[in-house]
């Protein structure tokens, strides 16, 4: 039987594989990995596209991933995939959006934090909490 | 038979409160099932990119990234704010605002700056009203938050620590103990504590990169980052989802002792209206004989 390596892709969001493989091929950025078992310890980037693992029984699994990191140990192989299309000019576009947002909502705002009023309208709601599970225990059914 | 319409009408609506706040309950219990999958989904990664992070701060002492280094002064601090968009959720929002207004009084009193990241509408709203200074923030995640909308927030926030506004970050949200036990926490986001970082090295050996080592570890602390934050709203989500479930379950059994009390009252004035009746039947059958 064929050497065997361990292979996880994962992303933040879900695992979207684990088990035995034969070779790995990933898109790395500089140019296309196919990685076998007992490979170097290997960290590099990978490109939108999709990665390539054989399976023992010779079948093959196709996994898109939209970029990521690509983690190599003699004898594990991790994909850490990114589960959206990234870039530098994405993420500042996406930035620029979120502060763009915040700067809309601090229009016409006092500068300090009014912390008494806070502290005033937690009170509130901790009274509140407070007496809704007096009232339940003074009535027991 | 004076009153008995208002008390059925009373306890008609009281019934359909019950009828709603037991319907939210089962939709709570629904999704706090997925939200609870979604929090364990994301711990692979999570661990994962953690040890990868961990190896490369120790394999290469010479490139300190500026997330791992900490500052002299705290000048300014940075809070990610974690709250549900939607309120019906028992103390959850409470809790954790409570907890980090204690912190930012704190911060404030040792004078520091505070700068506000807050990620769900709850906090967002609070921390306007209060009036806070917002650098980001996030509202509208949804049910299935995505990492992907989580980005522009966090990089606001990461950015103003590059750049040196802030000197430290915190993350604040509700950690899911059990479905019966929420937790607000307020943790160091970064710089990253030695403490996460700590990992035992059996042999000194080091990764190939490809391009180089910075760009590599650049991207992967990044990355690491925003899986904490993505984990803790996933866990907060799940905190939600449970607080709310025991919230609604709560407001069903009162409602049922509502009915209860209400019913009893009800009986009460029909058996008198009826004695009443009968009384009067009797009296005028003796005023006729």
């Amino acid at each position: 039987m064929a050497m065997t390596v361990q292979v996880d892709v994962v992303s933040a969001e879900q695992s979207m594989f684990s088990g035995m493989a034969e070779v790995v091929v990933v898109p790395g950025e500089m140019g296309e990995l196919g990685i076998y078992p007992r490979h170097a310890p290997l960290l590099t980037r990978i490109k939108p596209g999709s990665v390539r693992i054989k399976l023992p029984d010779q079948s093959e699994e196709l996994i898109y991933v939209s970029g990521g990191m690509l983690e190599v140990q003699p004898h594990v192989v991790t994909i850490l995939a990114d589960t959206a299309i990234r870039g530098a000019d994405l993420d500042e576009a996406r930035a620029i959006e979120a502060k763009r947002a915040a700067e809309e909502a601090m229009k016409n705002r006092t500068a300090d934090i009014d912390y008494a009023a806070a502290q005033a309208e937690l009170a509130e709601a901790i009274a509140q909490l407070q007496a809704i599970s007096k009232l339940r225990k003074s009535h027991p059914h | 038979m004076a009153g008995s319409k208002e008390i059925r009408t009373k306890i008609k609506s009281v019934e359909n409160t019950r009828k709603i706040t037991r319907a939210m309950e089962m939709v709570a219990a629904a999704k706090m099932r997925k939200a609870q999958e979604r929090m364990r989904a994301a711990r692979p990664y999570a661990e994962r990119i953690r040890q990868v992070a961990a190896h490369l701060a120790h394999a290469n002492p010479e490139y300190k990234h500026p997330f791992l280094v900490k500052r002299e002064s705290v000048k300014n601090v940075g809070v990610i704010l974690i709250t549900s968009d939607k309120g019906l959720c028992g103390g959850l929002n409470t809790n954790v605002l409570r907890l980090v207004v204690n912190r930012m009084k704190e911060f404030e009193g040792s004078g520091a700056g505070i700068r506000v990241s807050p990620i769900g509408n709850k906090g967002f709203s609070f921390m306007t009203r209060v009036g806070a200074r917002i650098q980001s923030h996030l509202t509208g995640l949804g049910d299935t938050p995505h990492i992907e909308n989580l980005i522009g927030a966090v990089k606001v926030m990461l950015d103003a620590y590059v750049v040196g506004e802030v000197d430290a970050i915190y993350l604040s949200y509700n950690h899911f103990v059990n479905t019966m036990k929420q937790e607000p926490v307020f943790e160091q986001l970064l710089p990253l504590s030695g403490e996460a970082m700590a990992e035992k090295r059996e042999a000194s050996w080091d990764y190939i990169y490809e391009p180089d080592a910075k760009v590599v570890v650049d991207q992967l602390l990044m990355r690491y980052i925003e899986s904490l934050v993505y984990s803790a709203v996933t866990e907060n989500q799940a905190s939600e989802q449970s607080s709310r479930m025991v919230a609604m379950k709560a407001a069903s059994d009162n409602a049922k002792t509502v009915i209860g009390e209400l019913k009893l009252v009800y009986n009460k004035a029909r058996q008198a209206a009826i004695t009443k009746e009968i009384s009067e039947i009797v009296g005028g059958a003796a005023a006729v004989n």
